[in-house]
């Protein structure tokens, strides 16, 4: 009995921390089917959240109460986007390098950020605590459910929306003609030129969508998990979502699965220490299962497979077709 | 000689310092909009590093980690791989020269100081090897196992230090013998107490070696073909998976130096921390702006390493955050990426031709993931 309700907690707190890997790999997904490598998918994420923390605290100062964390949600999407703008034409237009555009953003961003936190905050190096963030919606009869209401249907708004991204993006990339046109574009740019596609503009919207998705991802952990903003609130999750991307092999489920397994490896370490036979294992291994994990499921799974979109990174010259 | 000349006479290092000159102007832009005065946080940056003897030699110190992990990510760039994991190296790098460093007692300096650097080399040599080898046996993309592999470093070092050599009652490990100090008494003396090490000396050295390897021996052609094009390497006979497990060790090897002065040279201990350094991926952007030349390494190292011990100087004397020296940075990578757009600039009138890839720079972007 107690432990199904530990283990419906157990699920509840993995798809919270799920949620903002989610955005974040769905976002990459989307750039690299189009053809554009996104290593900046982390300075994204920090746009996001840093552009939700700052938004949601002048609607709650302004009195928004309760619409404040939606307005923060906007700003994330919208910084995410302009972030993403600055790959676009960069990558696609200036045909510029797109691994080195991906580390300038993520210097840039995390940089900026922590900037302007420093002049609104007079030099401190996080953002007040919100009060107004998003609380947990039940959703009425299915959260009533045993075990999988409390696990699935007791959640935050953002959560909920994870839950529609996966299939919504799976739906749009391959049932669709314009995720035919834009898997066309990351595969094999020049055929899909020489037929009519304009490979810029489906490589512009590739990566203004993944902009759009990591900043909600970025919007997400603020909103959620920290309450706040700090140089530490994306710490890396970008990168696991970038793993998570290759590992779920660019495919819309196969990344679910992939986020839903490193937001589990999170929320099991605040599980644990419920036990008392966790003390017996040290912490550090307790952090670095998941990632030994994927390693040693990466190093099993033969390897010729697991192969992006062909054309991803290069930049296309119609002159070489 | 020849070969110099030919460094200068390229049209393309303009571009460098082109974009040197706009990440500044962007830095100042971003000042002015913030209410800063950047004349002034320009000018106390400058005087930070060049005020005093105490302050060229903390400037050198801060450049000798930079230029490690430079050419660690470089030479693999050569080779046509991304090492994002120079970070993870780094911290093994680290962690073996600090338990050497401490548990081994009675030894002479000569002894201990040696072994003390080759067991931390090694060790993020082999922390690379591992990346080459799941790389070429396994066909893993080196991109996801060096990121996995940085945070596996990370909490492994945290668990070595915290089981071995915790200094009681701290988040540090304890001081390393004396005998594998790499600190340079009489030159610190000489520099006003800055903590002078042997780092940048064998990061010199390390540049040279870089070059020698790679444009010099059989091996490092062999390397340089499967970075422009490993079918092709392949097809004339080239061991393409024993290249990129060579190249992905050395690049550890460097990488792992620069881990091993920080602990023998710089702090005598290692500190057990949540996050990594950052240096592996500060890296990267020299190894970008260097264009994965030795030389361009070595300059780009000066330039990150000067920018980012001068911001202390900015924040204390025109009150400006540090964080403008990585906006200063960030910017300058990005206009050397972006260098269609600066020879718009040079050369309005000409229409920009298509980029013509040349070396492995650009082969870092068509690894992409694939």
């Amino acid at each position: 009995m107690d432990l199904i309700s530990d283990l419906a907690n157990l699920v509840n707190s993995t798809l919270v921390f799920t949620t903002a890997l989610i955005f974040g790999a769905m976002g990459g997904l989307f750039s690299e089917r189009s053809g554009v490598f996104n290593i900046g998918i982390e300075g994204m994420m920090t746009g996001g959240a840093f552009a939700a923390a700052i938004a949601t605290w002048y609607a709650e100062k302004a009195g928004y109460g309760a619409a404040s964390p939606w307005l923060g949600l906007a700003a994330g999407i919208v910084c995410g986007i302009m972030i993403s703008l600055l790959l676009a034409v960069a990558a696609v237009t200036l045909k510029a390098n797109q691994a080195v555009v991906g580390v300038v953003i993520n210097i840039l961003a995390a940089a900026i950020t922590l900037y302007l936190v420093k002049i609104i905050f007079n030099g401190a190096g996080d953002t007040d605590v919100l009060s107004d963030v998003y609380s947990k919606w039940a959703i009425p009869w299915l959260s009533d459910i045993p075990f999988f209401g409390k696990a699935l249907f007791n959640t935050y708004p953002t959560t909920y929306m994870a839950y529609v991204l996966v299939p919504l993006c799976s739906y749009l990339l391959f049932k669709t003609p314009f995720g035919l046109r834009l898997r066309s574009v990351g595969e094999h740019p020049g055929a899909s030129d020489t037929v009519g596609i304009n490979v810029t503009k489906y490589r512009y919207i590739g990566v203004l969508i993944s902009g759009l998705l990591a900043g909600m991802g970025g919007a997400a952990i603020t909103l959620t998990t920290t309450g706040n903003f700090s140089h530490s609130t994306v710490s890396g999750q970008g990168f696991i979502a970038l793993a998570a991307m290759i590992f779920g092999r660019w495919s819309p489920w196969g990344v679910f699965g992939a986020t839903f397994f490193f937001g589990m490896a999170q929320a099991l370490r605040n599980f644990v220490k419920l036990y008392d036979w966790s003390k017996d294992i040290p912490m550090e291994f307790l952090y670095m299962f998941p990632y030994v994990l994927t390693l040693l499921v990466l190093a099993g799974a033969v390897g010729k497979s697991v192969k992006g979109p062909a054309a991803a990174g290069e930049p296309y010259d119609p002159s070489k077709r | 000689m020849t070969k110099w000349s030919r460094i200068f006479i390229k049209s393309n290092v303009w571009i460098p310092l082109i974009a040197i000159v706009l990440g500044l102007l962007c830095g100042a832009i971003v000042m002015w909009i913030g209410g800063y005065n950047a004349w002034s946080a320009y000018s106390a940056l400058w005087q930070k590093v060049s005020g005093s003897k105490y302050d060229i030699g903390e400037t050198i110190r801060t450049i000798t980690p930079l230029l490690f992990t430079g050419l660690s990510v470089g030479f693999a760039f050569r080779a046509g791989l991304f090492n994002i994991g120079a970070d993870g190296q780094f911290i093994m790098g680290m962690t073996g020269a600090t338990i050497v460093g401490i548990k081994l007692h009675g030894l002479p300096w000569i002894v201990h100081a040696p072994i003390a650097v080759i067991v931390g080399a090694l060790v993020g040599g082999l922390w690379g090897a591992i990346a080459g080898v799941l790389k070429s046996s396994r066909g893993v993309n080196e991109v996801i196992s060096c990121i996995m592999l940085n945070w596996i470093a990370l909490y492994l070092s945290n668990y070595l230090v915290r089981t071995l050599v915790l200094e009681k009652g701290q988040q540090r490990s304890q001081m390393i013998q004396d005998s594998a100090s790499l600190s340079i008494g009489w030159l610190s003396k000489a520099m006003d107490n800055a903590r002078m090490d042997g780092g940048i000396w064998v990061a010199l050295i390390c540049v040279a070696v870089f070059y020698v390897l790679l444009w010099r021996t059989k091996q490092g052609y062999e390397l340089r073909a499967v970075g422009h094009n490993a079918d092709a390497a392949k097809v004339a006979g080239i061991d393409v998976k024993s290249s990129l497990l060579k190249s992905m060790m050395i690049s550890g090897i460097f990488a792992g130096l620069g881990g091993v002065f920080e602990v023998l040279g710089v702090f005598h201990y290692q500190v057990i921390s949540a996050a990594s350094s950052g240096y592996g991926f500060d890296g990267i952007a020299v190894a970008l702006l260097g264009g994965n030349h030795p030389i361009g390494i070595l300059l780009g190292s000066i330039l990150f390493g000067v920018l980012t011990y001068g911001s202390a100087g900015m924040n204390f004397t025109a009150n400006v955050p540090t964080e403008i020296v990585r906006i200063v940075i960030g910017c300058i990578i990005f206009f050397v990426a972006s260098h269609g757009f600066i020879q718009m600039l040079l050369n309005p009138r000409k229409p920009r031709r298509s980029s013509k890839k040349k070396g492995a720079v650009e082969r870092g972007s068509d690894l992409g993931l694939g």
